[in-house]
């Protein structure tokens, strides 16, 4: 059977992760390693008036009490934003303080303001406990509808009104002009609701200072191991790039959470410096929910125009973004360049604006979660585009339909370029799979069971690939995009893939061998994937914004482009023949129509014995390369849910879900169909269950899963997935991204169908059993909402 | 966790023994409440007496027509049960549907009543059926057990031994999970008993698990799912949180009792 491109092998790295071999940071255990423990803020705004950290330092196996002074004072610099985002009026963002350890003020629970290294976790824990913090509370501000009010709690002095940029893109005359003409305008006001990313293995850390060469190592729980290097060596000062080494070693999962590098990394390798120990630090669940950097957070209010055929006409929205309490990694670049850019969705709109303004809050940092900007997106629109539809009495399906772009490439009002796709193909493959035309029937059925059935779509589009470096080092991103990989041929023939990609759940070791498979035709099982570890791999971006197939795994095409080209000199000139005639089948190097051939092994052993090369060939065989993509990539698909609501409790099953995915060039479609599952229950999650909430006063309710609703088995319905395939133009094997796919089209295919049911179009998420009974509560008698 | 010392005796009288020599005791039996709690830093017991070791405080048997339960039975062991199946099928039922697997194989029903969680269930069959908590000190009815939000009218070193539920001629259940939890966020108990019809609420109560003189009226005149339609539920003393309103509650409250009745058929 084949193991190459398009096959469904099973997971290569499988046999570890449940056989629970895995081997994660905080598996790791250093000889004199002592334990970190955070104090954290109680108050979600106050001035820190004094530590008294005496009796935790009198405690039992206590190594060291640190606080922000000391870290200031030892030169750890101030956490980043890493893209510099410019307001419509020319100005810089407003980008407040951010030490590790906080000094002056703490501005969300959870906030660190010192560290307890002792010799053990509960040590330390204990003596966290006794470290005395005198605070002198300050007004809090936590709802993103209020942060620009006026009298709002100032959180930053340098963020006047706790702006922190208000941004356009678009052109706002011209859209206000194409709304005024229009035959049609539906207007909602549209809120994206906070979300906890939940990986199942929480963030850790061991950071380990070696005295005698001045050099440290730090395990860590990364998507991006040579990002964490430079932004801690270049900007946090804890060490010069070659005197750290970054390993983010197996780790469970990440969605986007584990991209940015947090305070207590930072901390434990300051503090190993000062105690001379190893120092972990492995969150809890607890200090998980107050600390991970959350996920979404708008409150947008939209117009869409129609003509008096249903054409869009033009499409406005206004956002507000809640940042949290600080400027957290990429936070700034999410509702703008991943979220605003992404607006015109699947459609034809020539007029498009939309304004955003970034506030601070009294809350944990928000920064990309599994999808970035884009749910958000796609969430508005298809939300709008629905709601449009009840409205003008269309049919939802062929509103959209008269509105797909047919025509690539296209350029949108709000800078995207769109290579490639087949939008009506998706939905037509998505409506047979539904059955749509059975809905009906079924709806009937239903309401005999006193049951109200919906059936609400969403076609949505990603920008993935993330991204070309010239254009988002235009539009202000701090790195590029790019990524590098290395392609080591043994003498054995056996292959090691060294990739600046990380694999936290996305089978990389499995795909990214089969790729290899494909092109060299040896068995998956030669190739070796080597990632996470700066002094392994050459350099990375790490894995974020679906951006591994397509630019991680072009990387890999790029440097085997170069190993097949020597291959093919090696055996030309071995074999006698001309380099043309040679190719690379069934584990062998041919002379094309002829039997003369050398084993791939014997290639490869030839290249390393070099006793026979080409006059003025190198010996050995091994090529790296690095790839920037042209362009981002545009996954794209139709997603159908069908739900049936108890109009008794406002339970909500949802009975089916089909998903239509464009995703170009699929590697192995059993792993790409679990990226689809897996992002479908986050959305699904999004729309139904999960939600963070604070109260006034800025405390976590949801601070564990008693109160914080994650997705479980019996939530979810079986799936029905489709893949429609348009190749992507622009990377060397066609590949789109699916990674984030799941989590951005459903969350509106989930709520159009819910509202679908009930009747009203006045539902926000989540969509729990209780809002939902609202809701019908509501329709059946406006008065009664009140 | 803070440093605790463990106990595991044999017999009552050790037990009481323990607890009122430690200078601050608690009973574990499942832990499924005390020890997420210890964890967390919120509880701090200088001793923990685990009466799991103690063989009369176990097991299922039926006496004349009276269920008994001993109190370190754990809900698994309740579902699973014939003889309560043969007794009270609703009771069962309950007990098969508390938390999942790892919770119904540790926690107790003992410890469930004793803790009086105001989302717990055994609370609502308990007084709905009209149960008695048997202790080692006297015998408790169940309109006399609970007290408010995690509180009973135990006493200190008063150690809940078994509980006994008369026989009833019909009973039901039906609970609406808490989505995150899975807690009651309301169940309602429906038994036509002796002593009449009888309605228990939990997960609803501002005061924990209540009876409700409206249903248990109109149930009184009618054991069916209708009589249920015109009762008034008010939401006054119904509990606010994150997930339902007293409002909300207060409908869930008409919804589960009717289906508590259909259940029970």
């Amino acid at each position: 059977m084949s193991e190459g491109i398009g096959a469904r092998v099973k997971r290569k790295e499988d046999k570890r992760f449940i056989t629970g071999k895995g081997k994660y940071t905080d598996d790791i255990r250093m000889e004199n390693q002592a334990y970190a423990a955070f104090v954290r803020s109680p108050h979600a705004h106050a001035r820190v008036l004094g530590i008294d950290t005496s009796a935790a330092e009198a405690m039992e196996g206590v190594v060291a009490v640190l606080n922000g002074q000391q870290l200031t004072g030892d030169g750890i610099g101030n956490i980043i934003c890493g893209w510099a985002i410019t307001s419509k009026d020319g100005s810089p963002m407003n980008m407040g303080a951010w030490s590790a350890l906080a000094t002056e003020k703490v501005r969300y629970v959870g906030d660190a303001v010192a560290v307890v290294i002792a010799d053990s976790q509960s040590q330390a824990r204990l003596a966290a406990e006794a470290v005395e913090v005198e605070y002198e509370e300050l007004p809090v501000l936590v709802s993103t509808r209020d942060a620009l009010a006026d009298g709002a709690a100032q959180i930053h002095d340098n963020a006047p009104g706790n702006l922190i940029y208000d941004w356009e893109i678009g052109d706002a005359a011209a859209t206000d002009a194409a709304l005024a003409g229009s035959a049609h305008v539906t207007e909602m006001e549209i809120t994206n609701n906070r979300l906890s990313p939940n990986p199942m293995e929480p963030r850790s850390a061991v950071a380990i200072y070696d005295e005698a060469e001045e050099h440290y190592t730090l395990y860590t729980t990364s998507q991006n191991p040579h990002v964490a290097r430079l932004v801690l060596s270049a900007f946090y000062n804890v060490a010069p790039e070659h005197k750290l080494r970054v390993i983010a070693p197996d780790v469970g999962g990440g969605f986007g959470s584990k991209i940015y590098i947090y305070p207590e990394e930072i901390t434990c390798l300051w503090a190993s410096m000062k105690t001379g120990r190893s120092v972990k630090w492995t969150s809890d669940r607890s200090e998980a929910f107050l600390t991970d950097a959350h996920g979404r957070d708008h409150v947008s209010t939209a117009k869409m125009g129609f003509d008096a055929n249903g054409r869009i006409t033009g499409f406005k929205v206004d956002t507000i973004a809640n940042f949290g309490a600080y400027m957290s990694l990429f936070s700034s670049a999410v509702p703008t360049y991943l979220y605003a850019t992404l607006l015109s969705g699947q459609y034809n709109i020539s007029n498009i604006h939309c304004n955003v303004r970034a506030v601070y809050t009294n809350t944990v940092p928000v920064d990309a979660y599994r999808g970035a900007g884009r749910p958000e997106a796609c969430y508005l629109i298809e939300r709008m585009m629905e709601t449009a539809a009840r409205e003008m009495g269309k049919d939802p399906a062929e509103l959209r339909r008269a509105n797909f772009i047919t025509q690539f490439p296209h350029e949108t009002p709000v800078i995207m370029t769109y290579d490639a796709g087949d939008f009506g193909g998706n939905l037509d493959k998505a409506m047979a799979a539904a059955d749509v035309a059975g809905f009906a029937a079924r709806k009937a059925e239903a309401a005999a069971r006193g049951k109200l059935r919906g059936l609400g779509y969403s076609a949505y589009i990603e920008a993935c690939g993330i991204a070309p470096s010239q254009a988002v080092g235009s539009l202000g991103a701090g790195v590029g995009l790019w990524e590098s990989a290395e392609v080591r041929v043994n003498p054995v023939g056996t292959v090691e893939i060294l990739t600046g990609s990380h694999s936290h759940g996305q089978g990389h070791e499995t795909t990214f061998a089969q790729i290899v498979a494909d092109r060299f035709g040896i068995p998956i099982d030669n190739v070796q994937v080597v990632h996470g570890d700066t002094d392994k791999v050459q350099f990375g971006m790490g894995t974020y914004g679906s951006r591994s197939g397509a630019v991680g795994m072009s990387a890999i095409v790029k440097a085997m482009d170069k190993v097949e080209a020597k291959v093919k000199k090696i055996a030309a000139h071995t074999l006698e023949a001309s380099e043309d005639d040679i190719v690379i089948e069934g584990g062998a190097v041919k002379v094309a129509g002829t039997d003369k051939q050398m084993l791939w092994h014997e290639v490869g052993l030839a290249a390393y014995t070099a006793h026979n090369l080409p006059d003025g060939m190198e010996p050995g065989l091994k090529e790296g390369a690095f790839y920037d993509p042209v362009n981002f990539t545009f996954p794209a698909g139709v997603y159908i849910a069908e739900v049936e609501v108890d109009p008794e409790t406002g339970v909500t099953k949802i009975v089916q879900f089909t998903a239509a995915d464009d995703f170009g060039t699929i590697i192995n479609p059993m792993i790409v169909e679990g990226q689809v599952h897996g992002g479908i229950a986050q959305g699904v999650g999004q729309a139904m269950l999960e939600n963070v909430s604070y109260d006034a006063d800025g405390q976590l309710l949801t601070g564990s899963y008693m109160d914080y609703c994650m997705p479980r088995a019996d939530d979810l319905p079986s799936y029905t997935l489709e893949h429609n395939t348009t190749v992507c133009p622009n990377n060397p094997l066609g590949i789109k991204g699916c990674g984030e796919a799941g989590a951005i089209g459903s969350p509106p295919a989930v709520i159009n169908a819910i509202t679908d049911a009930i009747g009203t179009n006045d539902l926000q998420m989540p969509a729990t059993p209780q809002a939902v009974w609202r809701a019908i509560q509501a329709a059946k008698s406006p008065m009664a909402a009140e | 966790m803070y440093p605790t010392t463990y106990h595991k005796p044999e017999t009552l009288e050790t037990a009481v023994a323990m607890l009122q020599g430690s200078e601050e005791g608690k009973i574990i039996a499942g832990g499924h409440t005390l020890l997420p709690t210890m964890k967390n830093h919120l509880a701090a017991p200088t001793d923990v007496v685990d009466i799991r070791g103690i063989a009369a405080l176990h097991g299922i048997s039926d006496d004349s027509g009276t269920l008994v339960i001993g109190a370190t039975t754990t809900h698994a062991e309740v579902a699973g049960s014939a003889v309560v199946a043969a007794a009270c099928p609703a009771l069962a039922c309950l007990a098969a549907g508390i938390g999942d697997p790892a919770v119904r194989h540790a926690g107790t029903i003992g410890g469930s009543l004793a803790n009086n969680d105001p989302a717990a269930d055994y609370p609502a069959a308990v007084l709905a059926l009209g149960a008695t908590i048997v202790t080692n000190q006297r015998e408790i009815a169940a309109d006399e057990f609970f007290d408010g939000m995690f509180a009973t009218t135990l006493e200190e070193s008063e150690i809940i031994t078994a509980v006994r539920f008369p026989a009833c001629e019909a009973a039901g259940y039906s609970k609406f999970p808490n989505p995150a939890s899975r807690y009651a966020m309301v169940g309602v108990f429906v038994a036509k008993t002796n002593g009449g019809v009888r309605v228990a609420v939990t997960g609803a109560g501002e005061d924990g698990v209540f009876r409700h003189d409206g249903l248990e009226a109109a149930l009184s005149a009618s054991f069916s799912p209708e009589a249920v339609d015109g009762v008034p539920v008010s939401p006054d003393g119904l509990l606010t949180d994150l997930h339902g309103d007293a409002t909300y509650r207060a409908n869930l409250v008409k919804v589960m009792a009717k289906r508590a009745v259909l259940a029970s058929a």
